[in-house]
């Protein structure tokens, strides 16, 4: 009860308060507006919130990531156009009730549906705090690296038929963090005698660059698009006593968003997907999913809404961010002092409560503007492309000029902007680069100080959660092999199946006697028994 | 008619080994300077070498860009691939705009440089109609309120500023 009280005063000022407000009703329209996303946002507001307390700087940036797929889901249903990409599943079943004149519907149940996984996550995660607090302090420096290691395999493996590039963009991101001046020994490392390099390259412009600026690029080089908006008439509480129709699905949908989010590199899509497919499956109308279901927009909608609190876990016990998102926050930490993990459970329970409270807080401002403000909000869908991508230019001059007024960091962001164009272009990931550089420096230290108390390598996972984690870290890459073996079985049964040649044993016999007993074959064959050796066979 | 491997590949295959390539390159350059780029320490563990994480990180860099490349539907560059390379170089010219306002800002402030370059980058983009170019300049002089008077971020106060009578001046260098 004291740590709750605690938490309640942490959270009762007015820097907090306008924090809350900002980042809800932020973030809401960042994610409404198709094109930018929470991570472009949090990209740019991220130096901005250094000179603020990490209970607002948190705030703020916490009320982007979960206020935002609120507002993806506006023209998801409205334009069949994702605001967000977590928000790619609703338009599924959120487009064809606008389609058939149920905009007014579909937005209510994703508003409520949305704010069922958010409450339901955040009051999930305060009350398995204690236990968190309790697992926590068992992770040490090996347990804390071999928990990096998972989360780096995770997020690589999640990239379904692209594993082999996400690994490869995940290793140049350990290769990034590792440039600059070596903190231990004191030994430059790939710094080719330019001073710029000496201080590494600040994973801030990386961020800035890869998200935010690639996106500009993206806009600026691609045409605008003309989108038609249906106009809403009527309240949107209808989708509340909607949503009390399906409990179950609600329910099931927010603790996979839970599970899922705990987990580092699954989140937002895997959840989704499992919720979806769930709701299909025990559906009296299954038929209904991706024409206009209801129960299809509540697992989607609940289930991505319920992951942004659940991420927060690996990153506040830990350290360890699970994705882009929870990475960029992670730095607001290092800026404070901070330090996420094991102690931070142990000695500042109050905040991870406040932190937590703040998100409950947030989805209830967030469905009041939204059941209020929706018709005017849906104006910004409007917004043309490339003046979007003319913002984001000049907003991302903000974010990295204001780290260190360094012209010289503006042109490195530059450059990786011009990357992250090209990833875009070409459909690869950008996140492995970001969790690369995070997570690569985190098993550095982590390695070197765990290295120094164990005498041979199997002493490293002498202790009980190390172990557990070595057999997950296993057990991943085994599924991870089965699915890529079994993806190739069926790419070799799909090449077979296109063959115009038959490919049975007793077919292929039978070619090779039919071609044996044609003119052509004999000659072929006694040609070949020419130049054959002599049988020794004495008969 | 495309392939099994080319349906049931990821995104754009167009560009695809260009990219490929050129990590796999950028990637074995860098391996090769390792000698010269890092050193190995004596008397320290193999695993606290300053050598050890760039050795993992180019070496994974190697090793999956090489597979990468090598499981790719076609690894030979077709004219497909440089008009693909072609699009990459198109954002060149907006990195241009974005470095010029950096090294603007400093000299002629940053309310005002903003105040321009946000509708002189709309008039590039093919806007001409006023209202737009209007509230490309209302765009403008709300970022820098926000950021620079609200938010304080830090900007430095621009050279052309020092000319600028007593009052005025400290103010200008404080807020835009």
């Amino acid at each position: 009860m004291d740590v709750f009280l605690a938490s309640i005063e942490i959270l009762m000022r007015w820097d907090v308060i306008l924090a809350l407000l900002t980042g809800s009703v932020g973030g809401v329209l960042i994610g409404a507006i198709p094109g930018v996303g929470p991570a472009v946002a949090i990209a740019i507001l991220l130096p901005a919130t250094f000179s603020m307390d990490p209970i607002v700087g948190l705030t703020v940036l916490l009320g982007i990531y979960g206020s935002s797929m609120y507002g993806g889901a506006i023209p998801a249903i409205l334009i069949n156009t994702p605001g967000t990409a977590v928000n790619a599943l609703t338009t599924y079943d959120g487009f064809p009730m606008t389609s058939r004149g149920e905009a007014r519907r579909a937005l209510s149940l994703a508003y409520s549906a949305s704010f069922f996984g958010g409450v339901f996550s955040v009051l999930c995660l305060i009350l398995f705090a204690p236990v968190l607090a309790r697992i926590a302090p068992m992770f040490g420096s090996r347990e804390i690296f071999l928990a990096a290691l998972l989360g780096i395999i995770l997020v690589v493996t999640a990239h379904r038929r692209q594993t082999l590039i996400a690994a490869a963009l995940a290793c140049f991101g350990i290769f990034i963090n590792s440039i600059g001046m070596e903190a231990v020994k004191y030994t430059k490392r790939y710094t080719f005698d330019q001073a710029f390099l000496s201080s590494g390259i600040n994973l801030i412009v990386v961020v800035l660059g890869l998200f935010a600026l690639s996106q500009a690029f993206y806009l600026l080089q691609g045409e605008d698009e003309k989108n038609r908006i249906t106009k809403l008439k009527g309240g949107l509480f209808q989708g509340l006593r909607e949503l009390g129709r399906h409990p179950r699905v609600a329910t099931v949908s927010a603790s996979f968003g839970v599970l899922m989010g705990m987990i580092p590199g699954v989140g937002e899509f895997t959840a989704q997907f499992l919720s979806y497919t769930y709701a299909q499956k025990t559906s009296k109308r299954p038929e209904d999913f991706g024409h206009g279901s209801s129960e299809g927009l509540i697992a989607a909608e609940t289930s991505n809404n319920a992951v942004p609190a659940a991420a927060m876990v690996p990153l506040l016990a830990l350290g360890i961010p699970g994705e882009a998102l929870t990475a960029m926050m992670l730095s607001v930490f290092y800026v404070h002092n901070v330090v996420p993990g094991p102690q931070l459970f142990q000695n500042d329970m109050p905040f991870v409560v406040a932190l937590y409270l703040s998100l409950l807080l947030l989805n209830v401002l967030v469905l009041l503007f939204l059941l209020f403000a929706t018709n005017h909000l849906i104006k910004v869908v409007k917004l043309p492309n490339r003046f979007l991508g003319v913002c984001i230019l000049t907003l991302s001059f903000v974010g990295v000029y204001s780290l260190r007024n360094s012209v010289t960091d503006c042109i490195i962001a530059a450059v990786f902007g011009l990357i992250g164009f090209v990833l875009k272009r070409l459909s690869l990931p950008s996140v492995p680069i970001i969790l690369g550089m995070v997570l690569g420096g985190i098993m550095e230290v982590k390695l070197r100080a765990g290295m120094a108390r164990v005498k041979s390598p199997l002493d490293f996972i002498d202790r009980p959660i190390a172990f557990i984690l070595f057999v997950m870290i296993l057990g991943v890459l085994a599924l991870h092999f089965r699915r890529v073996w079994l993806d190739r079985k069926e790419l070799r049964e799909e090449k077979w199946a296109i063959k115009h040649a038959s490919t049975r044993f007793e077919a292929h016999l039978s070619r090779r006697r039919n071609f044996l007993l044609t003119e052509r074959g004999k000659q072929v064959r006694a040609r070949r028994s020419m130049l054959s050796r002599p049988s020794t066979d004495k008969n | 008619m495309s392939t099994p491997e080319q349906r049931k590949f990821v995104g754009r295959i167009s560009g695809q080994s260009i990219f490929a390539l050129a990590f796999l390159g950028f990637s074995a350059f860098l391996l090769s300077q390792i000698g010269q780029e890092t050193k190995w320490v004596k008397k320290t563990a193999f695993f606290a070498q300053p050598r050890f994480w760039p050795a993992i990180g180019l070496g994974g860099m190697v090793l999956f860009g090489g597979l990468h490349l090598w499981r790719l539907p076609r690894r030979r560059p077709q004219r497909s691939d440089m008009n693909e390379a072609r699009i990459w170089a198109q954002p060149l010219e907006y990195a241009l705009w974005f470095i010029a306002y950096v090294l603007l800002v400093p000299r002629l402030g940053y309310l005002p440089v903003t105040m321009a370059f946000v509708p002189l980058m709309l008039w590039r983009m093919g806007y001409r109609r006023a209202p737009i170019l209007w509230a490309g300049v209302g765009f403008g002089v709300v970022v820098v309120v926000l950021f620079k008077a609200v938010l304080q971020v830090k900007i430095p106060g621009a050279a052309v500023y020092e000319y600028l009578p007593g009052g005025l001046r400290s103010f200008f260098i404080l807020n835009f």
